[in-house]
């Protein structure tokens, strides 16, 4: 296929993505906020929100202090924020525009509906509590249903498994960095953790990754950080874990490795990531020191991206 | 001005027969029905995506043409006439370019004016002497059609460059099937659905020598931004070849290549939306982005095969347009079966002395021009727009032809006020590959919605049509 389409599928995949994971960071830091003061701290949950999205640095260049109100809007609506929903969307449509004829119908109806309706009923920002939890919906419903026209209507071939390269190696990234954010910046290593003030918190990570039920599932306890962690990291069972996006993205790879023939430094980088993934253990990983071994992580993912753009996509 | 044609009743209160059935459907069917049918065809070709840009429009830089649900209908005998004079056409402008790169029999035998071709500026000096092949430089045309009685078909303008709205002539029998499956089951229409299936037959079999047994074809587009670019992408799709832009292309020694994820990959024939002036920056305008470095230097060595070919504007001139009866017998011997407009040559002292006298009556239309942009409709324009004409007429009347206003046949349509006239045209697209030329029977209505307005232009508020052709 052209390396342009490749290159387009990959990075729709990639703003779908991210505009669903805002929604829930927007989501969980609500909740979190909802909460009288002395069950979460003195934190400010905007700022992480912030981290969490990679946006600090741009945001504070703008505005003095983050609250709800500007940092909702500056990650939502603004069109200032190259990565705020609005421009995810909008890019979204626009590759999806210049690569047509690699999309099904479905995929194309479901981003071009979004971004319709981002147009119709959302230009203006929301008002209310109830119109943003409405407007997170929305998002949120939107890369799912575009996720599962993928999954249910597109040929299993090359132009699928690039699309599934971009899902897996954004949703690695912000896994890593949701992680990062509450660990480092909350969570000082030397400082207690475990406590009730501590539930909030991580109950609000593994919402932000749609993984609060499957903790239970998995682990039959109360929320512990080293258990959020794990699941977080290397259970591979949890689709939004490091471990199973690199399970999906080594798959991919060897997909395309097959199909065109031959195999890159692409392949090799991907299995060496989860590799070392595989043979990690939370040990090993608290002894290291959690911001290292995700800051590591970080750095190999964005890695791969680059490599697959050279590999691949120019 | 004549009264207008009526393609649905005969003055006196009768119906044409191909529009009997449908006048039946509609005093059965309540207008808040149709009213229904019309706001779900709007939201489906929105979700769809079919849009199109307008220049110079930043508040909306993609809108809806708007559809007209009520179709437009011709008999199987009418469209059979019509079928064979777009043929004989076709063949004509083809030889003609043939010619004109080539011999230039036409030239010598004074039929055509030399200045008229060599002065032209869309005339390329590049295609002097290169051979196409099969002889076939347009490969799809578009035909501009209007009547004005119940015998005859005019040719407005001939398109052999890059005509474009196949896609709204597929697009509009989908979704009239969608809307309106029991009117179609009382009808008997010809299918359209098998152009793209031609298209791409008549694109492979053009191929250069030099390609492999399963040529490789591909779609080039000037990219997103392009008015068109719905089109080009549904075409792409619809033929299952790759969409290109000129970045995605690059020429090494005198071949073209597709940039893939598996390397580079040879391309062998062209279906090219994109203007002669911005194909290739190192030929013609060095400043297009959109172009590929080498293409021409390439297409010369005869590795790749553009379609429509380079240079093919000359055959649609409207300068050239007043020479078609004339070319049209010098090449095939026959008489035209399609008309023209009797067109008025300002490079002509006589012709323009009676334009200059008769401004109000004509319509002015620059040679170049495209669109509906730069045109005079006498009868619709101000005293000061006319003054302000006949300047720029006067200080370059080669520009420019003049015509007499026509009175195009008008089709019931659906309006503010319930079902009224609407003036139409209609483009047929005309495939020429190596052995047969082929046209869907069919073809894209264009209506002036305004009343009384005769511009079906969708960049100045024209709609379109479901054309049906009744198969007898």
């Amino acid at each position: 296929m052209l390396s342009r389409t490749a290159e387009n599928l990959y990075w729709l995949a990639r703003y779908v993505e991210r505009a669903e994971y805002l929604a829930r960071t927007i989501d969980a830091t609500l909740r979190v906020t909802a909460l009288p003061a002395a069950y979460i701290g003195k934190t400010n949950e905007w700022d992480s929100a912030l981290l969490t999205a990679g946006v600090a640095a741009s945001f504070y260049q703008t505005y003095e202090e983050a609250n709800e109100h500007n940092v909702v809007d500056y990650l939502s609506f603004s069109v200032d924020n190259p990565s705020s929903i609005r421009n995810c969307i909008e890019a979204a449509r626009l590759n999806s525009r210049s690569v047509r004829t690699a999309l099904t119908s479905e995929m194309w109806d479901t981003i071009n509906s979004a971004w319709i309706e981002l147009q119709a009923v959302w230009s203006k920002g929301t008002s209310t509590r109830e119109d943003l939890a409405k407007f997170l919906r929305f998002v949120q419903e939107t890369s799912l249903r575009f996720d599962g026209s993928a999954y249910r209507t597109m040929l299993r071939n090359d132009a699928y498994w690039f699309s599934r390269l971009g899902l897996h190696l954004e949703r690695a990234d912000n896994t890593a960095r949701i992680l990062d954010v509450k660990y480092h910046v909350l969570l000082p290593e030397e400082e207690h953790v475990g406590g009730p003030l501590d539930f909030y918190q991580w109950s609000s990570i593994l919402r932000s990754v749609s993984a609060l039920t499957a903790y239970h599932w998995v682990y039959r306890e109360t929320l512990k950080p080293w258990l959020v962690a794990d699941l977080l990291i290397l259970n591979s069972t949890l689709p939004r874990s490091l471990a199973s996006c690199y399970d999906n993205l080594v798959r991919n790879l060897d997909q395309i490795g097959v199909a065109y023939g031959r195999q890159g430094p692409a392949q090799r980088h991907a299995r060496g990531i989860r590799n070392r993934l595989e043979h990690s253990n939370m040990n090993d990983i608290f002894q290291h020191g959690v911001h290292e071994f995700i800051q590591e992580f970080i750095t190999d993912n964005s890695r791969l991206g680059e490599i697959i753009t050279k590999q691949y996509l120019i | 001005m004549a009264v207008a044609f009526d393609e649905m009743n005969i003055p006196g209160g009768d119906l044409r027969p191909a529009y009997q059935e449908l006048a039946r459907w509609l005093k059965e069917t309540p207008p808040e029905a149709l009213e229904y049918r019309r706001q779900e065809a709007e939201l489906l070709f929105r979700r769809i995506g079919i849009t199109f840009a307008v220049y110079g429009d930043s508040e909306s830089t993609e809108r809806l043409i708007p559809f007209d649900v009520i179709p437009r209908i011709m008999s199987g005998k009418e469209w059979g006439v019509l079928e064979k004079g777009l043929k004989q056409r076709v063949k004509a402008l083809n030889m003609f370019l043939r010619d004109v790169y080539h011999g230039r029999d036409i030239l010598r035998a004074g039929i055509v004016p030399e200045d008229l071709i060599f002065q032209n500026p869309v005339f390329r000096p590049e295609m002097n002497g290169q051979q196409v092949p099969h002889d076939v430089y347009v490969h799809i045309a578009g035909i501009d059609i209007v009547r004005v009685d119940s015998n005859d078909f005019i040719v407005l303008e001939d398109n052999a460059r890059t005509p474009s709205g196949v896609s709204y002539m597929l697009e509009n029998r989908e979704i009239m099937m969608r809307l309106f499956p029991d009117l179609f089951a009382r009808h008997r229409v010809a299918p359209v659905e098998r152009y793209p299936d031609e298209l791409l037959s008549a694109l492979r079999s053009v191929a250069p020598l030099s390609a492999s047994g399963e040529p490789t074809v591909a779609l080039l587009t000037p990219g997103v931004y392009n008015s068109a670019y719905y089109e080009h992408s549904f075409l792409a799709d619809k033929l299952g070849i790759e969409l290109v832009e000129g970045r995605d292309l690059i020429v090494k020694n005198n071949e073209v290549f597709m940039r893939t994820t598996e390397g580079l990959k040879r391309v062998d024939v062209i279906y090219r939306r994109v203007d002669d002036d911005f194909l290739d920056p190192l030929t013609f305008r060095p400043d297009s982005a959109l172009g590929v470095p080498g293409l021409m230097s390439a297409y010369a060595a005869g590795n790749i095969t553009l379609a429509n070919a380079v240079g093919t504007g000359i055959a649609d001139d409207k300068a050239i347009y007043s020479y078609m009866p004339d070319i049209v017998k010098f090449y095939l011997g026959e008489e035209p079966i399609l008309k023209n407009v009797q067109t008025w040559r300002c490079r002509e002292p006589k012709d323009l002395g009676y334009v200059l006298d008769h401004l109000s009556e004509l319509v002015v239309k620059e040679v170049h021009g495209s669109g509906g942009y730069g045109m005079l409709i006498g009868p619709a324009a101000t005293k000061a727009t006319i003054e302000a004409f006949r300047e720029k007429l006067k200080r370059e009347p080669e520009g420019f032809i003049a015509q007499p206003t026509l009175a195009l046949s008008t089709c019931p349509t659906c309006t503010a006020s319930g079902l009224a006239p609407r003036h139409v045209d209609l483009r047929p697209f005309v495939l020429t590959g190596s052995k047969s030329t082929t046209i869907v029977p069919g073809g894209l209505t264009r209506v002036a919605l305004k009343e009384g307005s005769l511009v079906v232009n969708s960049s100045q508020g024209g709609g379109t049509k479901d054309t049906w052709i009744l198969d007898e």
